[in-house]
C-alpha cells in the first residue's frame, strides 16, 4: 500500500537533499562567525521545507514541562514547535508523532517526524485536551 | 457475561451497533477523555523513570484495565456491545473485512493520510480528532506503509513460548514474553501493529483511531494464552521494585487496582475461543 506515497517522499528527499547542502554551507559560514561556541550536537536545517533545531539538552531543566527524570534530553524543534522526543534505554530515540517506531539519534527523529507530519504544524507541547 | 469476539466473526448487525457505541462516546466527549489519558501515560513513562502504562511489567495489566473501563462506557451505550479483537496475524491485509466501509473503513489517501470511507471518515462529521499532536483534525491512516508486514503466527508462537513474564531491568531493554509482546525487542509484535496502521495510530494519541481497541483486546488475549501456555509462570515483580509497579502496587490512573486484580480475566469477560491450559495446574 501507498507506494506511491513512499517514491514521492523519495523524490522530495533526494530534492531537500540539495537544498540542504546550500542550508548547511550557510550554517557552516554561520557557525565560523558567531556560533561558533554551540555545544556540539546542534542541528539546524531544511528538511523537506521544514526547518529542524536541535539543541543538546543540559545537566539541568529543559523547559521545566513533563516530570520523566531526563534532564539532558535535547530539545527538537520542527518550525519553531517543540516535538516531545524520549530515549530508550538501548541509546535509540522515539517521538510522540513516531512513538512505536524507534530511530538511532535525534536528527533521523526530527526528519521522520517531519515526514509524518506532511506539512502540518505540531500542536503546543501539552497535548491538547487537557491534563483530564 | 461479556463476551470478547474475534473481529471477523461479527455480524453486520454487531459490527453497526459497535461503531454507533464508539460514535455516541465520541460525541459526549467520553472517548477524547481516553485518549488524553493514554496519550498522558505515553509521554510520561520512561525507562529511567516512573513507568506504569508501557515499557514496563504493567503493560499487559494496565491496558486490561484501560479496556475494561472504555468496554464499561461502551456498554452503558449499548449493553449487547463488547470489544471485538484483531487477530492481525491472521487478519493481514488491508482488504481484510475490518478495514470494509461497513466496518472501521480503509486506509488513507497519499496526499495526506485521510481516510475517506466509512463511519469515521472526517466528511461523515462525526470522528473529529480533538486530543493530538498536530494540527489535522481527520483520522489518518497509511496501512502497511510504515512497516510492510504484520506479525506472523509463528513470530507470535515463538514470543507465547518464552516462560518468563518480564526481566529486570523492567523496561524497553528487558528480556521476557512482556517486553517482547510490547515489541521493544525480538521480532517486535504489538509496536509493529501500531507502526502497519499508520496516522495517529503511530502517535501518542494512538486511541484516536478505533482499532486501537481491537489491537489490545487482541494483545490481551495473548497475555490470556500465554497464561494458559505458561501456567507456573507468574506476574512479575513480586514487590520491592522502584519506579515499577509490583503485583500488589496500585495503579495510576484508578489507584485502587493492582496487576493481581487484573491477572483473571475471566473475571471481567470470556474469549470466544477461551486459551486451553497446557497442565491442569492452577495459575
Amino acid at each position: 500500500m501507498n507506494m506511491i506515497t513512499r517514491r514521492q517522499a523519495l523524490g522530495t528527499t533526494a530534492g531537500a537533499l540539495t537544498v540542504l547542502g546550500i542550508a548547511g554551507a550557510t550554517a557552516h559560514a554561520a557557525a565560523t562567525d558567531s556560533r561558533a561556541s554551540l555545544p556540539t550536537g546542534t542541528v539546524d536545517e531544511v528538511y523537506q521545507g521544514r526547518r529542524i533545531q536541535i539543541t543538546p539538552g543540559g545537566g539541568g531543566h529543559h523547559g521545566g514541562h513533563h516530570g520523566g527524570g531526563h534532564d539532558g534530553l535535547p530539545t527538537v524543534r520542527i518550525d519553531g514547535s517543540e516535538l516531545h522526543v524520549m530515549r530508550n534505554a538501548d541509546g535509540t530515540w522515539i517521538s510522540v508523532v513516531n512513538h512505536y517506531e524507534t530511530f538511532a539519534d535525534p536528527t533521523s527523529l526530527a526528519r521522520a517526524a517531519v515526514r509524518e507530519l506532511q506539512g502540518a504544524v505540531l500542536a503546543p507541547f501539552a497535548p491538547m485536551g487537557g491534563t483530564a | 457475561m461479556t463476551v470478547r469476539k474475534n473481529q471477523a466473526a461479527l455480524s453486520a448487525e454487531e459490527k453497526r451497533a459497535f461503531t454507533s457505541a464508539l460514535l455516541e462516546l465520541k460525541r459526549t466527549g467520553t472517548y477524547d477523555r481516553f485518549v488524553t489519558t493514554h496519550n498522558g501515560f505515553i509521554m510520561a513513562d520512561t525507562d529511567s523513570g516512573d513507568r506504569v502504562g508501557h515499557r514496563s511489567p504493567s503493560f499487559l495489566p494496565w491496558h486490561r484495565r484501560f479496556l475494561l473501563e472504555f468496554e464499561a462506557e461502551l456498554q452503558k451505550v449499548d449493553p449487547k456491545v463488547s470489544l471485538p479483537y484483531w487477530d492481525w496475524s491472521a487478519d493481514r491485509t488491508t482488504r481484510s473485512s475490518l478495514w470494509a466501509a461497513d466496518f472501521l473503513g480503509g486506509t488513507g489517501r497519499a496526499r495526506d493520510g485521510q481516510v475517506l470511507d466509512g463511519p469515521f471518515a472526517s466528511a461523515n462529521g462525526k470522528w473529529a480528532i480533538n486530543v493530538r499532536v498536530d494540527g489535522r483534525a481527520y483520522l489518518r491512516r497509511a496501512l502497511g506503509a510504515g512497516v510492510a508486514e504484520l506479525p506472523t503466527k509463528a513470530e507470535v508462537d515463538a514470543v507465547l513460548n518464552m516462560p518468563v513474564y518480564d526481566m529486570a531491568p523492567w523496561n524497553s531493554s528487558s528480556n521476557g514474553f512482556r517486553n517482547h509482546l510490547e515489541g521493544w525487542r525480538g521480532a517486535n509484535l504489538h509496536n509493529r501493529v501500531h507502526v502497519w496502521v499508520g496516522g495517529q495510530m503511530g502517535t501518542g494519541v494512538s486511541p484516536n483511531d478505533p482499532v486501537f481497541w481491537m489491537h489490545h483486546a487482541f494483545v490481551d488475549k495473548l497475555w490470556a494464552e500465554w497464561q494458559a501456555r505458561n501456567p507456573k509462570s507468574a506476574y512479575l515483580p513480586a514487590a520491592g521494585t522502584t519506579n515499577v509497579v509490583d503485583l500488589h502496587d496500585t495503579m495510576r490512573p484508578w489507584n485502587d487496582v493492582t496487576p493481581a486484580d487484573m491477572l483473571d480475566h475471566r473475571k471481567f469477560y470470556t474469549f470466544d475461543t477461551e486459551p486451553v491450559p497446557a497442565a491442569a495446574s492452577q495459575r
